[in-house]
């Protein structure tokens, strides 16, 4: 076990093309680290480069204290889950897993002892004599993660391991993977795209775009004070809703109310130039049906009317979209959240910008019924929508 | 699908006029090996008379039959062996490395397989001569792996490039060496491709003739097409088809051996199961 430092990594294509850029992460020994992103965003690279699968162009790779770039994958002693779980088909599930033992020439009795043992953890014992051609996908994918855990190495690297899963296997398996990492308290980097294992799996997440680390922090931080507007945006399903605001006096001016904005954002924010272009962000839950909301927390926000235009019963809660008559977000790190999304952004039949709110299940809330909504203001975020960084994070 | 009683005869018909178009020479050839050197003129498609005479004939020794097909069968062997370990790795390092004038390599190598013989065989002739390769089988060798190689390696490379690049790496991450992912792990899953390539190199060195021809001047090399050649009747008036008929059988028979054995090797689907499919 070991702790991994990236310091000032970077990866260049012969092409010029900078898949990573002076990437800069600590990872503590036996910490479940998750580097996550939109597709093309260096995770993969960064990975493999702690793999040592790619070559760095600059900067240093220490593992347990050691400068390995120069050394070969073997020499690391990490283990790799692949996407494609990468089993090799001509091999039985024990010959896949006992693969690396036999290389490093383990003596036959502990190479069967340590074959057994993580069948035993991952529930293999009776597939140990079939091909992997004959397992199903989420058993495939435990004889990749056995093919891991049985070298017992310094740390783990998966590649999206679970995106091959469908839906309800992958939530089975993630909570196996926590488990396992949790139970062999191994150092993990694990690359994924999608947030939901980023907030559920790791310890601390580190959000990458274009190959630049965005924020490295715990899943709930993240969630809280994102550093920028493509990770307020990243994290959290359904995503943050953002509007064009400006303040002035300390009132902010959203597209569909105006907001006193509470003394310790208000503090937080500092002081902006009247008229300058912001971008407010709202997560689903900080709004509510205005008749729900208890007196003594209704101090702490504004009400304003609106129509719903679709509402959806989740059981435990409301989801209702709401138009607001707004111009176009003007900022990259929008456009770039909004490629992540596939692209298009979300309309009403009359082209206003969508709102997305979270309303607790006894609201009655109706579509097309006008109906008063409560906005916290004191969970606001405003960016600047030149830079995109965030003018409430702490 | 289905398909309708038209079709149905239609396809059968098809495949009749193919069967006849590609086996007649065969049958016809066989026939001639089994009829009586006196009858060989009768023109009767089949023998009236079935007799092993020939065979006998092409094994007594006199004919050098015997000896020409150790030397094919040493000669072919050795070739493709020696295609194989080279083109197997020449092949691997063109799918998996990125280096300059791969495409060159791989766009010469066809064009080299496409060289026609003919204009080689005069000055190979010659130089063969003054090195001391001339009626060796490494003279014969040689100018076969010039043309097995590029087959071979275009083969594989095909094959190769089948194979997911993860599978390397998840043996390298497990430890192996370049070598050993290479035979570990990348070989045995490209198994058929090497038979494939295997028969391809062994056909190029068997089924040749001019070089054999060209190169060869005596039992120590003369290879069995060029031996067929040879043949002649027992006096002057006698017809040797019939002895070349059986010897022509029986230079068939490795090559089908070759294929029976093989055939069951070169199956599709020997990657199934390694990633997601």
């Amino acid at each position: 076990m070991a702790d991994i430092v990236l310091d000032k990594v970077g990866k260049k294509y012969p092409d010029g093309f900078e898949a990573v850029k002076e990437l800069n992460l600590e990872i503590a020994d036996g910490e479940f680290m998750i580097l996550v992103g939109p597709s093309g965003c260096g995770k993969s690279t960064a990975l493999n480069m702690i793999a040592g699968l790619e070559d760095i162009t600059s900067g240093e790779l220490r593992i347990g204290g050691e400068v390995v770039n120069q050394k070969a994958p073997r020499d690391r002693d990490i283990a790799m889950v692949f996407q494609s779980y990468a089993l090799y088909p001509h091999m039985t599930v024990r010959d896949n897993i006992a693969f690396a033992l036999k290389l490093a020439k383990r003596p036959k009795e502990e190479i069967d002892a340590k074959v057994n043992e993580a069948a035993g953890i991952l529930d293999l014992q009776n597939h140990l004599d079939r091909k992997p051609a004959n397992l199903s996908g989420g058993q495939r994918q435990r004889v990749a993660m056995g093919r891991a855990i049985v070298r017992n190495p310094k740390a783990f690297l998966m590649d999206e391991p679970l995106s091959n899963l469908d839906a309800k296997l992958r939530v089975q398996m993630r909570a196996e993977v926590a488990r396992i990492q949790n139970r062999l308290n191994t150092t993990t980097v694990y690359v994924t795209h999608d947030q939901t294992e980023a907030m559920t799996l790791g310890d601390r997440v580190a959000i990458m775009l274009h190959g630049e680390l965005q924020q490295v922090d715990s899943p709930m931080n993240l969630y809280n004070s994102p550093r920028n507007l493509f990770v307020a945006g990243f994290i959290g399903s359904p995503g943050m809703n953002f509007l064009p605001a400006t303040i002035e006096g300390g009132v902010a001016k959203l597209p569909m109310v105006d907001v006193k904005l509470p003394q310790e954002v208000a503090d937080r924010i500092g002081r902006v130039e009247p008229g300058k272009k912001l971008i407010a962000g709202v997560r689903p839950e900080d709004f509510e049906d205005a008749s729900n909301v208890a007196a003594e927390t209704k101090g702490r926000g504004t009400t304003f009317k609106t129509t719903f235009d679709l509402v959806e019963a989740m059981g435990a809660e409301y989801y209702v979209h709401f138009g607001v008559k707004a111009e176009q977000l003007e900022s990259s790190q929008v456009d770039d959240l909004l490629q992540d999304q596939g692209g298009v952004s979300e309309t009403t039949a009359e082209g206003e910008a969508v709102v997305v709110a979270r309303l607790s299940a006894e609201s009655r809330a109706k579509t097309g019924e006008p109906t008063e909504v409560w906005l916290d203001a004191t969970k606001l975020h405003f960016f600047d929508a030149d830079s995109g960084k965030s003018l409430t994070a702490a | 699908m289905e398909y309708s009683r038209n079709q149905k005869i239609l396809w059968a018909l098809g495949t009749v006029v193919v069967l006849f178009y590609a086996l007649i020479p065969v049958v016809w050839i066989i026939s001639l090996s089994l009829k009586d050197p006196t009858t060989i003129g009768d023109q009767n498609f089949f023998p009236r008379e079935y007799t092993l005479d020939n065979y006998d004939s092409v094994f007594e020794g006199g004919l050098g039959f015997n000896r020409a097909l150790i030397n094919s069968i040493g000669i072919a062997i050795i070739t493709t062996l020696l295609a194989l370990a080279l083109a197997s790795m020449a092949a691997y390092a063109i799918t998996r490395l990125e280096f300059p004038g791969k495409t060159l390599i791989l766009a010469g190598a066809l064009a080299i397989s496409m060289f026609p013989a003919i204009s080689i065989v005069g000055g190979l002739f010659n130089v063969w001569r003054n090195i001391g390769l001339y009626d060796t089988w490494p003279g014969l060798i040689l100018p076969y792996l010039s043309f097995a190689l590029p087959l071979s390696i275009y083969t594989l490379s095909a094959f190769f490039r089948e194979i997911p690049w993860d599978l390397e790496k998840a043996a390298q991450m497990d430890g192996a060496t370049g070598m050993q992912a290479f035979r570990k792990v990348i070989l045995p899953l490209a198994m058929p491709g090497v038979f494939t390539a295997g028969i391809l190199a062994f056909i190029v060195a068997w089924n040749d003739f001019l070089f054999a021809n060209v190169l060869t001047a005596t039992d120590a090399a003369r290879t069995a097409p060029v031996a067929l050649s040879y043949f002649r009747g027992a006096s002057q008036f006698q017809d040797p088809s019939g002895a070349i008929a059986a010897g022509a059988v029986v230079v068939t028979i490795p090559i089908l051996i070759m294929v029976l054995i093989f055939q069951r090797r070169i199956v599709s689907g020997l990657t199934a199961g390694a990633v997601k499919g």
